[in-house]
């Protein structure tokens, strides 16, 4: 309980800090995409805030390996999940931090739907995957 | 230049907060997901524990006229629901439960060099792209 609950207030005042210095919301799906269709003036600020994450995850890699432990799924099932999430979070405009985090933050009413359905239908997916067609 | 530096720090915190919680492992947010298994319900701690934080840091910002090194917030200026949201919010959420991975945790996991990270990110990407064409060509 407790790595997890310092972890997701750490999470929390990344994007405060965002939010705070910068104005902008910390929607993971959305930075990348402005970097994907890029306006001028707009895209470094975004590249930096990758550096950062790219910079903490070596840090954190560096003293405990564990906190990347892979789940070790077959290719196509990687890409498939990776192509639905891109597409789906670029169509419903935020993904777990944007909605989950910032909007829930915020109280809207659109982040607190789209928690609710994409929380409801990774548990369908996966509990349809595990339980009716015996996947792992 | 103030700006670059509170993306970087932001960017350096969330991945931070990332590993530490356990959003980074596959496995792990798999078990949270699924509720219909041996439900794992320690991730639940991550969302109370962001969600708190950042209400608090949200209205702090607020209470200022403007961000610190920035002119304006940039509220989002959506407000309804809509079938983008609701759609949008299926596929993802499909996506989520195919392989416990969001775009931050695998954003982030690409570091540890593995096949697993890298080959969500390419579908990222992809999907991220087929998308913006799909708009362009005004299919959707």
């Amino acid at each position: 309980m407790l790595q997890p609950l310092l972890g997701g207030m750490i999470i929390g005042l990344a994007a405060g800090v965002l939010w705070f210095f910068n104005g902008r919301i910390l929607g993971v799906s959305g930075i990348l995409g402005g970097i994907l269709s890029p306006t001028k003036g707009d895209t470094l600020w975004r590249i930096l805030f990758f550096l950062g994450i790219f910079s903490g995850a070596l840090l954190c890699y560096h003293f405990d390996p564990t906190a990347f432990d892979i789940a070790g799924l077959s290719p196509t099932r990687l890409l498939t999940a990776g192509i639905l999430v891109g597409f789906g979070t670029r169509m419903g405009n935020g993904c777990t931090s944007g909605h989950g985090v910032c909007g829930m933050g915020r109280f809207s009413l659109r982040s607190i739907l789209a928690t609710f359905i994409f929380m409801a239908f990774g548990a369908l997916t996966i509990g349809i995957v595990r339980h009716v067609l015996g996947g792992v | 230049m103030k700006l670059l530096f509170g993306s970087f720090l932001s960017g350096l915190l969330f991945s931070i907060g990332l590993s530490i919680s356990g959003m980074t492992q596959p496995k792990k947010v798999l078990a949270f997901l699924d509720l219909f298994g041996n439900w794992d319900p320690s991730l639940l701690w991550v969302m109370i524990g962001a969600i708190t934080v950042y209400s608090v840091t949200y209205r702090l910002g607020l209470a200022n006229r403007s961000p610190l090194f920035s002119p304006t917030f940039h509220i989002p200026e959506l407000k309804s629901v809509d079938k983008f949201l609701v759609f949008g919010a299926i596929i993802f959420g499909i996506g989520w439960g195919l392989a416990g991975f969001c775009p931050g945790p695998a954003l982030t996991s690409l570091m540890t060099l593995q096949k697993d990270p890298f080959l969500f990110c390419l579908g990222l990407i992809l999907g991220m792209f087929i998308f913006k064409q799909l708009r362009q060509w005004k299919a959707l």
